[in-house]
């Protein structure tokens, strides 16, 4: 996000994102590769619809986007957490757990529809709070303490299941991934869960718009100078961790919609989430990126597979593609942020060290005397 | 012989174990994690079905290194075959042959019987493990077994062979009844229990010797692909397009029915493409709308009825007319045939199976013969049949079989409809 450098003081030169008119800020921000993501959905859409005209109805189209909503939900999820330095690898079998509880607990009775819910919701942010915890305060690292709650899920699935599917639950209930809209003008159906996707990355904007936003990329960035800054460090974290469970039992929701209610749902989901959200841009180990980038890379990724389907390429080349796309992005996204963002050769910005740090200045980017050796960030390398 | 008569299903428990494993890998190398991936067996065979049989455009039919034309000839002849016994009891039935002498066997008094079982991972097995149960409390109730010690392998070859030696050295086994979680690794292991003296019976998935005192198993894969793929064909016109959606590669079993149906699809003219799915439902989905997609769908097989209702569901969603379908006996399918009103098959891998290791248990104690090979019947439920299933097993989990064949057993229906898994 730009946001942190936004509040500069004037005596700086301003970012090349931050130059020129409308037109032109729009063109830079396309060509870094949060903005990059979105010409690559459009590159492919067109794609698919070149091997398929079908798809480009606005019907085809509905649905596709629908069907995409569960992972582009767990890539906003997921941003949170990557965007803030860390990984969360208990998506998808919260996403599981929570779709085999709500086919056990739900069943035929529609009356138990919202305290399930409310279930769901609370496990979800308490999965998010020991993810956080333990990651904050215990110091483990995400990647082994996601794990272990992956893990852990799993085997609460596994011991509540046996492995086997259960019944679907109630009709109504479903409704929410399978229903929609109807008599919206052009479309036959406007599908619950893309109304879900708009309200969601709307509210994941804004969110990012407000301090808490900031102090998340921040603490990305460089979690010791967001600390010395006072930002809570430990608690923005934690934050990211349940903002992540909650997208993941939001997808898990409209899967049981969607899908059903078996025990496989949701498997692989992780690296579906981490995957859109390098596609979208964003930075592994955090500080980088936008969120309705990893939004659009959840579906670009789901574009790119239908496109590899329509033009009959076997569907085994899939977690292939993925892997390949994983380390192009991340490769790519890494240097194109900082050259994308650096100021031009020769126009450099003449180290101001006499300058004190800003004792006012909220945006821990601006102290650059707190960066750990080896630590870079375009905007701000001499 | 022995391998065509496996069942197979999914493997969670071990899904979770590689899922683990990618999840290291897919952060060190970036690279790799996705569905059908994880649901890998250990399976000996696996990892050439892996990646070359996948899509398509891949050796198919006779050619494919699943297929056995004499297994295919032997199967589809018994499927019309005569079965012994009374057709009420279906689990006692058996094709005549080869029958082994188990007078050396003839015991007095409650024995301890010992069994090794693979898993209990999918409805397929909870349910027989059910049956098996209430099976058991007869034949305890009756004085013939005393007690029966089970040890679940939760699909891990290595941990039933340790279960095996286990009952071997220290379980005072009067029978070792095993269901091989794989042919070729539980081989070895059987032929020790062999060497006991005991008498072994194994059941639905087989293994390489002929050691055993009978082998229990349905007629076998071939037998469902032939009963599958001949009803889509009739249904079907030549040149109509039918999508195979299959659990995962490298399993017999499975991969004898894909390979028999393929086989008659070829033959007859009809287009099939094959996916795996890993039974997962949102897969399912996504397969079945991106064919759609394509062009028209007339047709949809399944290896296994896990996820039909997703496959139908997805032609809904669509808008789509409905597709012939082949599903299992599943309750979940044989309920959104009759609801959809779709023109479908039932084929059924015998889930009464689970019983019939038990009585054969009490025939040996008897010292009465039983077959070497015990092959049971395998009769797919037509559309004139299910009404019968539906209406006999209406209280029933949609993860119930309809061919349980515990209607007799203590217990009925409560048990099966309460999932009470021991």
């Amino acid at each position: 996000m730009l946001d942190q450098t936004g509040r500069q003081t004037p005596s700086r030169r301003p970012l090349p994102a931050h130059e020129g008119s409308a037109a032109q800020r729009f063109l830079t921000g396309l060509a870094t590769p949060g903005g990059a993501v979105f010409v690559l959905v459009l590159v492919l859409l067109l794609a698919v619809v070149a091997s398929n005209p079908t798809f480009g109805e606005p019907d085809r189209l509905v649905r596709f986007l629908a069907r995409s909503t569960p992972i582009a939900l767990i890539a906003i999820g997921q941003y949170f957490v990557i965007v803030s330095g860390e990984f969360d690898l208990s998506m998808g079998s919260v996403i599981a757990a929570q779709v085999v509880m709500a086919g056990n607990l739900i069943g035929q009775d529609d009356s138990r529809i919202l305290p399930v819910m409310a279930l769901m919701v609370v496990i979800g942010a308490l999965v998010g709070i020991v993810n956080g915890l333990a990651t904050t305060l215990l110091g483990v690292p995400s990647f082994i303490v996601t794990l272990g709650t992956m893990l852990a899920l799993s085997g609460l699935v596994f011991y509540l299941t046996g492995g086997a599917a259960t019944g679907n639950p109630t009709d109504t209930f479903r409704e929410i991934g399978r229903g929609g809209l109807e008599g919206v003008p052009g479309i036959e159906l406007l599908p619950y869960p893309l109304l879900i996707l708009v309200a969601v990355s709307v509210a994941a904007w804004w969110l990012m718009r407000r301090p808490y936003g900031v102090t998340l990329v921040a603490t990305g960035d460089n979690p010791s100078a967001a600390e010395v800054s006072g930002a809570r460090v430990w608690w923005v974290k934690t934050r990211a961790f349940v903002l992540s469970s909650l997208s993941a039992t939001l997808a898990g929701i409209i899967l049981v919609g969607q899908a059903g209610v078996h025990p496989s749902v949701g498997r692989g989901y992780e690296f579906i989430a981490i995957t859109a959200v390098v596609l979208g841009g964003v930075v592994l180990g955090g500080g980088r990126g936008w969120v309705l980038s990893a939004a659009a890379g959840a579906i670009a990724l789901d574009l790119l597979f239908t496109l590899l389907n329509f033009r009959d390429i076997p569907a085994t080349w899939r977690d292939t593609v993925q892997g390949v796309i994983i380390i192009l992005a991340v490769a790519l996204a890494g240097r194109a942020w900082r050259g994308g963002l650096r100021l031009p050769t020769g126009r450099r910005r003449t180290p101001t060290p006499s300058r004190a740090p800003d004792a006012d200045d909220p945006t821990p980017a601006a102290h650059p005397t707190h960066r750990p050796p080896g630590h870079h960030q375009g905007e701000m390398r001499p | 012989m022995s391998r065509l008569a496996r069942q197979s299903r999914p493997l969670r428990r071990r899904a979770v174990r590689s899922a683990a494993a990618a999840a290291a890998a897919a952060l060190v190398l970036s690279a790799c994690g996705s569905t059908d991936q994880s649901a890998q067996t250990e399976d000996d065979s696996s990892d050439a079905g892996s990646s070359a049989e996948q899509g398509s455009d891949t050796e198919s039919g006779k050619d494919s290194q699943w297929f056995d034309q004499a297994v295919f000839d032997t199967q589809d002849e018994q499927r019309g075959a005569t079965f012994e016994g009374d057709p009420e009891q279906p689990w006692l039935q058996y094709i005549d042959g080869e029958m082994t002498d188990t007078q050396q066997y003839a015991a007095d008094g409650a024995q301890k019987a010992c069994f090794a079982n693979a898993s209990i991972s999918n409805p397929w097995r909870q349910t027989g493990w059910i049956t098996m149960n209430q099976q058991l409390e007869v034949l305890v109730d009756e004085g013939v077994i005393s007690e029966m010690e089970t040890r679940d392998a939760e699909d891990d070859d290595n941990k039933q062979i340790a279960d095996i030696d286990y009952f071997i050295e220290e379980g005072g086994c009067d029978v070792f009844i095993i269901s091989p979680n794989s042919t070729a690794a539980m081989t070895p292991a059987v032929e020790r229990a062999c060497e006991t003296g005991k008498p072994v019976i194994v059941f639905d998935r087989g293994v390489e010797t002929d050691c055993y005192t009978t082998f229990i198993h349905p007629i076998g894969g071939y037998a469902w692909g032939i009963d599958t793929a001949n009803f889509l064909a009739e249904n079907l016109e030549e040149g109509d397009k039918v999508v195979a959606l299959r659990i995962l590669p490298g399993v017999d079993v499975l991969e004898n029915r894909w390979a028999a149906a393929d086989q008659i699809f070829s033959e007859e003219g009809i287009e099939a493409v094959d996916y795996f799915t890993g039974a997962d439902p949102a897969e399912i989905k996504k397969i079945i709308s991106d064919e759609l997609a394509k062009g028209d769908v007339a047709g949809v097989w399944m290896d296994a009825g896990d996820g039909a209702v997703a496959a139908i569901e997805a032609f809904e969603d669509a808008g789509a007319d409905l597709p012939v379908m082949t599903g299992e006996d599943e309750m979940s399918f044989l309920r959104k045939w009759e609801e959809t009103g779709l023109t479908g098959l039932a084929p059924v891998y015998s889930n009464f199976q689970w019983r019939t290791p038990l009585l054969a248990a009490q025939k040996v104690f008897a010292g009465e013969e039983v077959p070497t090979e015990w092959v049971l019947p395998q009769t797919p439920i037509t559309e004139a049949e299910r009404a019968d299933y539906l209406a006999d097993n209406e209280g029933m989990p949609d993860g119930h079989y309809a061919k349980f064949g515990g209607e007799d057993l203590p217990g009925y229906p409560e048990v099966w409809e309460e999932r009470q898994i021991p």
